[in-house]
């Protein structure tokens, strides 16, 4: 412990000491938040604009931004991949069979749009946005619904001027009016009905997920004897067993990162030929100072490199941009590196 | 030692075989003469002879391994990702109401973080006389209390809204728990910083990427809301948000913020992610409810059902299952074998609990029929648990959220059961 913070804390007690008579029924644990502390972690933005900081951003920004660090999930267009969230379209679909809920179709208000996006994205790197590049991309979002033009430039002065569509979309919870007639009733205990039938069966949809079976737990077995035998022998080339159970590891790391052909670079980069490779190397990407630094200290990714990397990429890369939280298990390291090595 | 190797003696093994031959080995009530002496009594099994692990083999337990099917369950195709999703408690295999630590179902928005009590911080800002800091430590030294409360995702049993689709109760109804907290009332937090006149909400939120934000009226977070550090006597799993977390009781799962680091007091709901995008429930007319916080009235029976068959043929048969209510404490459980025509009152295994599950059990003789097994739970509030149907007439199909209809498992004569819509 500092001894700036046993200051604070000493400043602390005395103040609440001092307070005495206002505090009788208090403990006096804790102490005050700083001014500092609290402006680091208050960043909710309310419905009326509370707590949004001056800033703007440009549809045309927000474009690009939205390519590079929200595309691989949500799409170039908005439009979502796979099952990652749609944030466009949907619009006048809420009373259909299957609606399509959009920030555009469903979202009530822009600030939790803003407060999100400036908060919790992108995934695996929140809070890596500037207040600027959150209001362009939050303008892009908007343009990508047909909610403004092209030219349009979202700002702290404008923002409560966006109408969001399904803003009145909303009530409050109603069900004791609603669903009164749930309260009161004796419920019925004989002849309650007449026949019953069958309408509808799980079987015939088929969509539960199987029991763990014998071959399965086999077949984890074997991959960790691969992933064994790999980390001791790191030269020979990957077990194809090893490989397929690493492009499954590998699905945490594809809202970052992209291999194969085609791979581009997206919040990290492009990964094909990566393994026995030195570190920083792949063309056009922004790397943080410190994959810079070990890149200029000669680090190579070679597979002890990239094992540890994989587990913690913090301890190896400290300030690295990579946000992820590492791979716990050896087999899922192995089992990666063997997947990426296929790329080389 | 026992041999590992022979699959035969796994639940697994057991319960195929079971199956395979369920039907033949009993076929009425009484109990049988043996035909021949049984040698797991007349021979001397290794078990008995030689020497089992010493003290200490394992030093923090795990269930033995003939258990191993007992955990919680990943449906793939619900999310795009297992960093932001849901898995399913085992509870068709669990008795009693207390729900192991190690098989309580996860629901994450940004994975399951690790933060040591050492780098744990508590805010509380907002509308307060005083901002303040806690750490782990201080959170120790407040007035504690224990409660048992359950914990369900507002969307457990939201793949059903359309009709039957998982065969298993821990697929329809697995997204639930039920743990002893140990923790400090939010309130005391409060009244420690001091809440100004003008607030009217909190807003708590995570320390991991999603943060979780949610809003929660001021009268609530003053009565029963905990801060929460140990559940079942230990310290909370990672995966429930270790080593701090909020329990807000009889409320959607989704308010239980995780690694809580921070509580706000606002004059106004902050309206983020989780409680517009998400959490609110569309109605068949397009327009959604918000803010429904309190979990209905609710109940499974958790065997027999689809991962649960009867395996012993007609005679004695347990009917179990669990009920629960957000507003309140269970009353009464009613169970129902033939789709509703009739019902019994069940046994509660003990009185309701204050938004806690509660146990219930039918011992009944079964004569080996096929059955449509339901159960109806009502609250100390006089709430009855409606049908699927009933909700349907309400609310329509696409409210995702707190769908709490009865649910029928059919059972056939074999004792295997699915999960069934029936009129």
């Amino acid at each position: 412990m500092s001894r700036f913070r046993n200051l604070v804390i000493g400043t602390a007690l005395a103040s609440t000491l001092a307070a005495a008579p206002a505090f009788a029924e208090k403990f006096g644990l804790g102490r005050p938040a700083l001014p500092e502390e609290v402006a680091a972690w208050d960043l909710d933005v309310a419905p009326d604009g509370t707590g949004l900081p001056a800033g703007s951003g440009s549809v045309e920004d927000g474009e690009m931004l939205f390519s590079e660090n929200c595309a691989v999930c949500h799409g170039e267009f908005a439009e979502g991949v796979d099952n990652w969230p749609k944030l466009a379209g949907g619009e006048d679909t809420l009373a259909d069979e299957d609606p399509l809920k959009t920030v555009g179709s469903y979202w009530p208000y822009l600030s939790t749009v803003w407060d999100y996006v400036h908060r919790s994205m992108p995934f695996g790197g929140a809070q890596s946005l500037s207040t600027d590049e959150v209001y362009a991309i939050t303008a892009y979002i908007l343009y990508s619904n047909y909610l403004v033009d092209d030219d349009f430039v979202l700002t702290n002065e404008n923002f409560l001027d966006v109408e969001m569509p399904n803003a009145d979309g909303f009530i409050v919870d109603d069900r004791e009016a609603s669903e009164a007639h749930f309260w009161n009733a004796e419920p019925c205990m004989e002849n309650c009905k007449e026949t019953v039938e069958i309408t509808m069966r799980a079987a015939v949809l088929d969509v539960t997920p199987e029991e763990v079976s014998e071959e399965v737990v086999k077949e984890q077995e074997e991959i960790k004897a691969a992933a064994e035998a790999q980390a001791t022998a790191p030269i020979a080339m990957p077990d194809p067993k090893l490989v397929a159970a690493g492009e499954r590891v590998f699905r945490q790391c594809k809202s970052c990162h992209q291999v194969g052909e085609g791979a581009q670079h997206r919040v990290g980069p492009a990964l094909n030929g990566v393994v026995g490779r030195k570190v920083g190397q792949a063309d056009g990407f922004r790397y943080s100072p410190g994959v810079v630094k070990a890149a200029e200290e000669g680090m190579i990714w070679d597979h002890d490199t990239l094992d540890a990397y994989l587990e913690s990429p913090r301890a190896v890369i400290p300030k690295g941009r990579m946000s992820f939280q590492g791979l716990r298990a050896d087999e899922d390291r192995e089992a990666v590196i063997a997947y990426l090595r296929t790329f080389n | 030692m026992t041999d590992k190797s022979q699959p035969s003696t796994t639940r697994r093994g057991f319960l195929k075989a079971g199956i395979a031959t369920g039907g033949a080995i009993a076929t009425g009530g009484a109990a049988h003469a043996a035909q021949e002496p049984d040698p797991l009594i007349t021979e001397v099994q290794p078990w008995a002879q030689g020497l089992g692990d010493g003290v200490d083999a394992v030093p923090y337990g795990l269930p033995i391994e003939y258990e191993d099917d007992v955990i919680r369950r990943n449906v793939e195709w619900l999310t795009a990702d297992t960093i932001s999703s849901i898995n399913f408690t085992p509870i068709h295999a669990l008795d009693g109401t207390i729900t192991p630590q190690g098989c309580a179902f996860e629901r994450h928005h940004s994975g399951a973080i690790e933060l040591r009590k050492e780098d744990y911080r508590l805010m509380i800002n907002g509308l307060v006389d005083q901002p303040l800091i806690f750490t782990y430590a201080d959170l120790e030294r407040f007035p504690r209390e224990n409660r048992v409360y359950f914990c369900e995702c507002a969307a457990n049993s939201g793949m059903e809204w359309a009709g039957a689709q998982l065969n298993g109760a821990q697929f329809t109804h697995g997204m639930i728990h039920n743990m002893e907290y140990s923790g400090v009332p939010l309130r005391t937090l409060l009244e420690e910083a001091g809440v100004k006149p003008e607030g009217k909400w909190v807003y708590v939120e995570g320390a991991d990427a999603s943060s979780n934000g949610r809003s929660i009226p001021l009268e609530k977070a003053m009565d029963d809301v905990l801060v929460a550090f140990k559940a079942n006597g230990e310290a909370l799993r990672k995966e429930h948000g270790y080593p701090v977390r909020l329990v807000v009781p009889g409320w959607e799962g989704n308010m239980w913020v995780k690694w809580l680091r921070r509580i706000e007091v606002t004059t106004q709901a902050i309206e983020s992610r989780e409680e517009t995008s998400k959490y609110t429930d569309t109605l068949e007319d397009g327009t959604s409810r918000k803010w429904t916080w309190e979990m209905d009235a609710k109940s499974v029976i958790t065997s027999p059902s689809p991962q649960s068959p009867i395996k012993h043929g007609p005679g004695p048969l347990v009917i179990t299952g669990l009920a629960w209510s957000g507003r309140g404490s269970i009353t009464r459980v009613d169970v129902s074998t033939d789709g509703g025509k009739t019902w019994a009152t069940a046994r509660l295994a003990q009185e309701g609990q204050d938004k806690a599950l509660s146990r219930f059990y039918l011992d009944i003789t079964w004569d080996g029929s096929e059955m449509f097994l339901q159960s109806r739970a009502m609250d100390s509030t006089g709430y009855v648990q409606p049908t699927k149907d009933q909700l349907r007439e309400v609310r329509g199909l696409n409210s995702i959220y707190h769908n709490n209809g009865i649910q029928t498992w059919w059972v056939n004569a074999k004792g295997e059961a699915e999960n069934v819509e029936i009129s």
